[in-house]
């Protein structure tokens, strides 16, 4: 958990989602993910901020949103390592595991460039699989190659 | 519920074998009514000679019109339609779709928009599935059987698509696979991971003699120099994996030499009045297979009576 120090500087909310651990560099990915832009909720979020777990983190707190697993599910493609709380009177009462997604449409660009998902106006479609590795990798319904996880771009 | 064929991952075991079982009953009774007042659309964005007229002879055989194009400068493409468009316009002028598309995944999408069965006749370097199964008709013809065979696969193993569908559509036959190539074209990991995941045994080597002489079938591919990041490694494997005549005196009577076509320089012309060479009659499987997918599409049940393939 963040310190006291860092509640300061994200403000606490009464009721609502807590999004922390997310890298610094994969936030504006969650927030596409998550359709933040697109809520009238008020979102307050911090980023660079400083953390013992990683290196530079960033935190959104959005004040009277929930969101199911599902739509959770996809901040394991850009920030595995998010916790995410629900706040109900200031108190944390239910911490999500984030599970992968079993699939993704939309969202994400196939990182192939010969893929018809890149040339022409078609939604993506791709499986999760997980590679040896213990990568999660993303599987493309048309051109059938993988999009590592690594390399994963959004649309824009 | 329509069925497409788009990509080898699509069709089963059983139904391979239920198209094998068909090339070969229409190879025997090559002339054949069944798809007479049928209109098949042939969509060829992308010029190809030998798949295009196959696939039309195949329709022909059968006694089904074609309609389409071979070359996209005559059509509406030009003046910017999107596939989406062109496939669901046409596909109200036809009873199937045959497509070749130079941009991988086009043949996936068309199967989605078009109200009638598509079938993919290459979409880019991802999938031919009709090769894939033209290739097992003609390991099923000239051996016997599918079950235990001993292939080498020789050339370009790292682009090939024709190897990786084979490669994956063998895996349900417990082949053992010998890879041939130069280090730069290696089979890809991820395909050594399906053989391992699906508990197939295969050996690499460089060396194009190491394992020929156990070999059932050698299924040989294009080395290309574009393939090459640098061309000064292309001229030192060039003549590397090229099949000349002599090479072939101590190999197994039943071994056959198949090759996708075309063929540039990586089989000696010596070699194609050796009885092992069976490229040319691949190609003539290739109708019959086509026949076969085209008939098992258009779920024209009881033309074949199942015969045992022990």
């Amino acid at each position: 958990m963040s310190t006291e120090k860092e509640f300061l500087k994200v403000r606490a909310i009464k009721n609502g989602t807590v999004i922390d651990h997310i890298p610094a560099s994969a936030v504006f990915n969650v927030i596409k993910l998550l359709e933040l832009d697109k809520v009238e909720n008020e979102i307050i979020f911090g980023t660079n901020l400083g953390s013992k777990l990683m290196d530079k983190k960033a935190l959104i707190k959005i004040v009277d949103k929930y969101f199911g697993e599902d739509e959770l599910s996809y901040l394991a493609l850009v920030a595995p390592m998010a916790s995410v709380s629900t706040i109900k009177d200031f108190e944390v009462v239910e911490k999500h595991k984030i599970q992968p997604p079993k699939e993704v449409n939309g969202y994400v660009c196939c990182a192939n460039p010969m893929c018809i998902t890149n040339k022409e106006d078609i939604c993506t479609h791709f499986t999760v699989t997980l590679k040896e590795s213990g990568e999660l990798a993303l599987k493309c319904r048309y051109c059938e190659k993988e999009t590592r996880i690594n390399s994963l771009k959004l649309i824009k | 519920m329509k069925r497409d064929l788009v990509s080898i991952h699509d069709i089963s075991k059983d139904e391979m074998l239920e198209i094998i079982r068909r090339a070969a009953y229409f190879e025997k009774h090559p002339i054949s009514e069944i798809l007479k007042g049928r209109v098949i659309a042939s969509l060829f964005f992308e010029p190809s000679t030998r798949t295009r007229l196959s696939f039309e002879s195949a329709i022909n055989h059968l006694g089904g019109r074609v309609i389409g194009f071979s070359d996209t400068k005559a059509t509406s493409q030009t003046k910017g339609e999107t596939l989406n468009d062109t496939i669901r316009v046409v596909s109200n002028y036809c009873d199937m779709i045959v497509m070749r598309h130079p941009i991988e995944g086009a043949s996936r999408f068309a199967s989605e928009v078009s109200s009638v069965p598509v079938v993919n006749a290459g979409d880019g370097a991802n999938q031919h599935p009709s090769q894939t199964l033209l290739d097992l008709y003609s390991i099923y013809k000239t051996q016997g059987r599918l079950d235990g065979i001993n292939i080498m696969m020789v050339g370009d193993l790292k682009y090939g698509r024709t190897v990786h569908s084979l490669l994956q559509a063998l895996s349900h036959f417990k082949a053992h696979f010998t890879f041939v190539s130069p280090k730069e074209l290696n089979l890809p990991d991820e395909y050594k991971e399906f053989l391992k995941v699906n508990g197939q045994s295969f050996y690499e080597t460089e060396d194009i003699m190491e394992c020929m002489n156990e070999a059932d079938i050698l299924y040989m591919t294009r080395v290309q120099r574009e393939r090459f990041p640098d061309p000064m490694e292309y001229e030192k494997v060039k003549d590397t994996y090229i099949l000349k005549k002599e090479m072939l005196d101590r190999t197994k009577p039943n071994m056959k030499i198949l090759h996708p076509l075309p063929r540039v320089n990586e089989i000696a012309l010596d070699v194609d009045n050796s009885d092992h060479a069976y490229y040319f009659e691949q190609t003539r499987n290739g109708m019959f297979t086509r026949m076969g997918i085209i008939s098992y599409l258009s779920e024209i049940n009881g033309i074949v009576e199942p015969f045992n393939f022990d």
